[in-house]
């Protein structure tokens, strides 16, 4: 909990590498996110009839059913993906990073 | 077995859990049997499951980390099932089968945009919970700021968020449970109000999370049971569903497609907001990230909570699709057997009716006990969080600024539970016949302008002042209540005035700019020492909320 941990943890080269690369991940998965779905939005509100093509010719499925259905799953999966990432990735260098402002 | 047996049975079936309902027609004709046996059978075993886990979490619960947090001892995907828990509600699973019945694809437009939250919340926040927080929200952002100011206004957020979401929690606990049990309409709000204060005060967060669970996977079950009984009717094809259901909805093919619900671009993105941001400052969302020992366990949360909110959000839409063609054409099912009138029961009830058509008596008696027993998770959820806000916020930190022992702490968030319950059942009691539709969007309303930004610049934002905070926080608050207030839901359909004085619904989409700005422009002109104090704490802060380290119970597991 001491001050010079965390004054030993921040001037490790490695916080900074690994702060920046987590960042620009999770930032960047939020505006992919963000962008989608103000789209969606967007297009709900203003221009409803796109998503009204039926899915083929004589259908009742409209595309608007496996794009809504693909958004919900398509974020799921994103999720995924962070957690993939920071398994593997961030909470090793993370432990490391720990471990050496203890010694 | 679904011949014209069924229709027989089902009416009588019908007029027999309907009969209690003032507006049930030619009531007089039929016997009156106002009591659901197999939903309040199913519901007694569901309470004395509960209460069994409550006595066992209760003799689990030693410590205040015990009582707030479950001791952080609650799994990743535990915890997942239980974020679901709180988030699928009693309105999630009737209202949007509801909608969707009435309006089809709109009411699959709100299960994206509450979907859409979780995604930001992982990526943006959910590790930084964790890593940061204790046992409210308020410990983040008070982390650097001044406890007794900002620990106050974040308790007075939490606190709205909680008696506002009670208030529509209770008054459609009570309408339900009278329309599915039964029951007189004070005595369902008095069960929930009981039920709710004994898991909180004896069982605490580990009994709260478990009726989560529980709940969690009856809903999901009992849905999917639903929904396969109804799409074998269909074959298993969604296009064989959709063609009938579009054949028969007197709106034709304009429900496969967005609708005229969300066609006003600024209620569309107002909406949007308020459910995203909103979600990320609910407190009893946010206080699950306290449970789990560490970020890894959080994420892992999150990642099972989006699957459960997810497949449960195309569940309940492809129910009220499959309500439009099994419930819309029987007769049995509306008022006086005219399927253009009034369904029985109300806009809410395709959900229930569509189990009754495919499944029986017992399978609504199940959908409805699960109801009910959603209502209580929920409640209990919001209980949990409003009584830390009072104990751990305002007596332990504000009041005693943390010179408090842990018994006396956890006491007062018993008795402060115990004050929310009675709270909750006369709140639920005086506002049975008013329309508390608009106290959801309130409650997320404010979530999202006065917990959300405080919440998110404290971690995100080195400049943020406590005077920032504070500031930023009541305008949130202040304003989002204002524009519900002035809107159509409270000031015409409540107040009873002819027109709204403002004309959009969603706060968020003004209130929660209008915050972050406050916060920005309050921090930045304050020069005082304090504020430069609070800005130079900010950078230990990061490196905990980034690195895990020096995290409440973060060692132990």
């Amino acid at each position: 909990m001491s001050t010079d941990v965390y004054e030993r943890i921040r001037s490790n080269p490695k916080f900074a590498e690994l702060v920046t690369k987590r960042t620009r991940f999770a930032v960047g998965l939020s505006i992919l996110v963000l962008v989608i779905f103000y789209g969606f939005i967007l297009v709900v509100a203003f221009a409803p009839t796109l998503l009204a093509k039926p899915l083929w010719t004589g259908a009742a499925t409209t595309i608007a059913v496996p794009i809504g259905a693909g958004i919900i799953w398509f974020f799921w999966l994103l999720i995924g993906y962070y957690i993939y990432r920071a398994n593997r990735d961030f909470d090793g260098i993370n432990a490391d990073i720990v471990k050496e402002a203890m010694k | 077995m679904r011949g014209s047996l069924r229709s027989g049975v089902s009416v009588l079936a019908l007029a027999a859990w309907t009969s209690c309902t003032l507006a049930a027609p030619a009531a007089g004709e039929i016997q009156e049997q106002p009591l659901n046996v197999h939903a309040i059978v199913m519901f007694l075993i569901f309470v004395a499951a509960t209460l069994g886990i409550t006595y066992w979490a209760a003799k689990r619960t030693r410590t205040a980390s015990d009582y707030y947090a479950a001791g952080g001892a609650i799994t990743g995907t535990q915890n997942g099932l239980a974020i679901a828990g709180d988030y699928m509600s009693a309105a999630t699973l009737l209202g949007i089968t509801g909608l969707v019945y009435s309006k089809g694809y709109d009411g699959f437009i709100y299960g994206i945009a509450f979907f859409a939250c979780w995604p930001i919340i992982m990526f943006l926040m959910a590790e930084r919970l964790r890593n940061l927080g204790r046992f409210t929200f308020a410990d983040i952002t008070s982390y650097r700021l001044d406890q007794r100011k900002v620990r106050t206004m974040a308790a007075i957020g939490s606190l709205a968020v909680v008696v506002f979401y009670l208030i529509a929690q209770m008054v459609g606990a009570g309408q339900l449970i009278k329309l599915l049990f039964g029951l007189p309409y004070w005595l369902a709000v008095v069960v929930v109000g009981v039920m709710m204060v004994i898991y909180v005060t004896y069982g605490g967060m580990l009994a709260t999370s478990w009726v989560q669970i529980i709940k969690a996977c009856l809903l999901l079950g009992g849905g999917t049971i639903v929904l396969g009984l109804a799409m074998s009717q269909f074959g298993f094809n969604f296009e064989t569903l959709a063609a009938k259901a579009v054949s028969v909805h007197k709106d034709g093919l304009k429900i496969m497609a967005p609708g005229n619900m969300l066609a006003d671009p600024i209620n569309a993105v107002g909406l949007g907001l308020g459910v995203m941001f909103g979600t990320a400052g609910l407190p009893h969302i946010l206080m699950r990230f306290f449970t789990v020992p560490n970020a890894r366990q959080a994420r892992k949360s999150v990642f099972v909570a989006t699957f459960c909110i997810g497949f449960f959000f195309c569940v309940v839409s492809l129910m009220g699709l499959s309500a439009i063609v099994i419930v819309g054409q029987n007769p049995a099912y509306f008022e006086g057997g005219n399927i253009a009138g009034t369904m029985i029961g109300g806009t809410n009830m395709p959900a229930l009716h569509l189990a009754h058509a495919v499944g029986g008596n017992l399978l609504l008696g199940f959908l409805a006990a699960v109801a009910f027993a959603t209502i209580l998770a929920v409640v209990s959820g919001l209980a949990l969080a409003g009584a830390s806000a009072l104990s751990h916020d305002i007596y332990a930190n504000a009041i005693k600024l943390g010179k408090v022992s842990e018994g006396a702490e956890v006491r007062v968030s018993k008795m402060s539970s115990l004050g929310l319950g009675v709270l909750a059942v006369l709140l639920g009691i005086l506002f049975e016949n008013l329309n508390v539709a608009f106290t959801v969007g309130l409650a997320f309303g404010i979530a999202a302008s006065c917990n959300f930004p405080v919440l998110f610049l404290s971690m995100y934002w080195k400049g943020l002042t406590t005077r920032g905070a504070v500031a930023g926080g009541l305008v949130g608050l202040i304003s989002a209540v204002a524009i519900v207030v002035f809107s159509q839901a409270v000031w015409v359909t409540v107040l009873g005035n002819a027109k709204p004085l403002f004309p959009y619904e969603q706060p968020a989409i003004f209130s929660m700019p209008l915050a972050f700005f406050v916060c920005w422009l309050v921090s930045k002109l304050d020069t005082s020492a304090q504020a430069a104090k609070e800005r130079a704490a900010f950078e230990d802060q990061y490196v905990r909320a980034q690195t895990g380290f020096g995290a409440a119970g973060a060692v132990s597991r």
